[in-house]
């Protein structure tokens, strides 16, 4: 893998150095990458493997750090409610927000994929809730708008169907919270729109010369030439849904019962609460895996489902 | 025809007013008295009452919210900046140079983008406290200065691949070195880059809460995330319409820098194709 000063002599055939010069040339990227190795290593590589080290150790900052083997993962696999607790309302919300989010998104961007004076306004407005994405505000805008007495329920009350505790309902409050996600899914609708604008036009044409229906067109043209970005998403989303905190903290604050006790919080309160930093780095590790399988699988699979314009062997 | 092209204009807007409401109801509300806000589900209120500003304002015992707001311009000015300089830099050095383990080392960047921030999120706390950099802004700044974002060097890269390289070798034959490069034929062309990366770490380092929560333990130090969250536990169950104006405020400057420069902040998503 380091054959890399030959490959640079041939990138730039028309710098007429000697050989030898060009090679020593390049080596100056490394300088100018040096800020990123320097931050590679102790900012993410070296935390990376400590926290897998910290995770057979018991470690609370105020005592001595002591090596405990497997104990954590043993308390928390047999011991601990609140994992199994926190680990079934995730996947919920996982399951319910990132697939809610693309739908809608796929949706919002073939609408907006027309040529028609305006559009680009109406891209911006279904943008908007997105800039806002992890913000205080918008958590706190859900709490009111979701309240008891709160602004759904009074539309809700105007159109004489009976107000329902979004917040204060275990069986609802996940739900609730999974909206918030799916309000804001206008970059999942940028990468949609830019995708769909790559679709060839002849193949609608062409379909429409076979007869087929708009549905028909969807399901074999547009869908599948937008797989690609649908895979992507789905992974991007994904990872980001596992680790939400921000609603979940401020909106319910877990609650009721836990009903909303997502995996971050539960990071959150066992690393920064009881400052069970050893206990904690074991359940990063065991997101960590757990997000590394779904992302495997997608990808994995992707091969049957995802489709891919050059020779369709799922690269 | 052009009835058809009505209908859908007015779904289309019939969509985004649905968006938009709660958006713009917060804004309503945040202008109502306290019995109005949830008693009526009009956006007019039937008087304007600007009294919810003038004391959400004076935010929570003796830190104003105009603190939380000079702290969190002190926290994110730099690390936009910090992040431009330093994404620009390691940027260049993928773009345009063939080094030894080049492939590996961007391999790793890339990958980055999919390691999940919970697992490195400890140790990393540890390390700052050991630095005694616990209630301060320095584990926001080393960061950025040292471009741990993959998002932001990916998407210089990606616009970096899109520029001539005759353009550089021009100016090697005018003399210039590869810093000079850098600075005097890449920098103008690549501006438009840069605003994206400006404008999507301002908004992200902006709305940031759980990072500031883990570091930032003195209200002095507060941002407005931090603030807001403050205000909420303490005026959220009778106050309503002071929580609501300062939730306006904290999205004030997002919503400017958006309107300011959203033609960057589609094509950042779309060249990276990554999301915001």
């Amino acid at each position: 893998m380091n054959n890399q000063p030959a490959a640079g002599a041939s990138a730039s055939p028309r710098l007429r150095l000697p050989r030898k010069r060009r090679a020593k040339g390049q080596r100056i990227g490394l300088l100018y990458i040096s800020p990123w190795i320097l931050g590679f290593i102790v900012l993410t590589l070296v935390p990376f493997v400590a926290s897998l080290i910290y995770s057979f150790t018991d470690y609370s900052m105020v005592r001595e750090q002591r090596f405990v083997g497997l104990a954590n993962y043993i308390e928390m696999f047999t011991k601990d409610p609140d994992f199994y607790q926190s680990l079934r309302v995730t996947l919920l919300y996982v399951v319910m927000a990132v697939p809610a989010k693309l739908v809608v998104a796929l949706l919002v961007a073939m609408l907006l994929n027309r040529t028609m004076r305006g559009m680009g306004i109406y891209r911006t407005i279904y943008y908007l809730p997105s800039i806002l994405g992890g913000s205080v505000a918008v958590s706190v805008l859900w709490r009111f708008l979701f309240m008891r007495e709160g602004m759904v329920n009074e539309v809700l009350s105007y159109l004489s169907i009976p107000a329902l505790n979004w917040l204060g309902d275990p069986q609802l409050a996940l739900f609730t919270i999974t909206l918030l996600p799916v309000w804001e899914f206008g970059s999942s609708m940028v990468l949609f729109l830019a995708g769909l604008k790559q679709v060839p036009r002849e193949l609608y044409e062409a379909s429409r010369v076979d007869g087929a229906g708009k549905a028909r067109a969807f399901f074999s043209i547009t869908l599948p030439m937008l797989t690609p970005i649908v895979l992507f998403n789905l992974i991007m989303q994904m990872i980001n849904a596992f680790q939400q905190f921000t609603a979940a903290f401020v909106i319910t604050d877990g609650g009721p019962t836990k009903a909303t006790y997502l995996y971050g919080l539960m990071l959150y309160d066992n690393a920064f609460q009881f400052f069970k930093m050893g206990y904690a780095s074991a359940q990063s590790w065991v997101l960590f895996v757990i997000i590394l399988a779904f992302t495997l699988i997608l990808f994995k699979t992707s091969n049957r489902w995802a489709h891919y314009e050059d020779g369709g062997d799922g690269r | 025809m052009t009835l058809k092209k009505a209908g859908f204009f007015l779904l289309l807007s019939m969509l985004g007013l649905l968006f938009l409401y709660p958006l713009l109801w917060l804004v309503s509300a945040s202008f109502k008295p306290n019995n109005e806000i949830f008693s009526s589900i009009g956006l007019i209120p039937s008087e304007i009452v600007w009294g919810a500003y003038e004391r959400g304002w004076e935010g929570v015992g003796r830190t104003s919210f105009g603190r939380f707001f000079t702290n969190t311009f002190v926290l994110v000015v730099p690390v936009v900046l910090m992040t431009m300089f330093s994404s620009l830099i390691v940027a260049y050095g993928f773009a345009r140079f063939n080094f030894p383990f080049k492939k590996l080392f961007f391999a790793l960047m890339i990958s980055t983008l999919m390691l999940p921030d919970a697992v490195v999120m400890i140790p990393r706390y540890i390390l700052f406290r050991n630095f005694g950099w616990l209630n301060s802004y320095l584990p926001f700044y080393a960061p950025a200065l040292l471009a741990v974002n993959a998002f932001f060097v990916f998407l210089i890269v990606q616009f970096l691949r899109g520029i001539p390289r005759d353009l550089d070798e021009a100016a090697v034959i005018d003399g210039c070195n590869s810093f000079g490069i850098l600075t005097r034929v890449l920098l103008p062309l690549a501006t438009p880059a840069l605003i994206s990366v400006c404008i999507f770490q301002f908004i992200w380092t902006w709305n940031e809460f759980f990072t500031a929560l883990i570091y930032i333990n003195s209200v002095s130090k507060y941002t407005v995330a931090l603030g807001l969250r403050m205000v909420l536990d303490n005026e959220g169950a009778v106050n309503w319409n002071q929580v609501m104006a300062m939730s306006v405020v904290t999205i004030v400057p997002c919503i400017a820098v958006f309107f300011m420069a959203q033609k960057y902040f589609v094509e950042g998503i779309s060249t990276t194709g990554l999301k915001g």
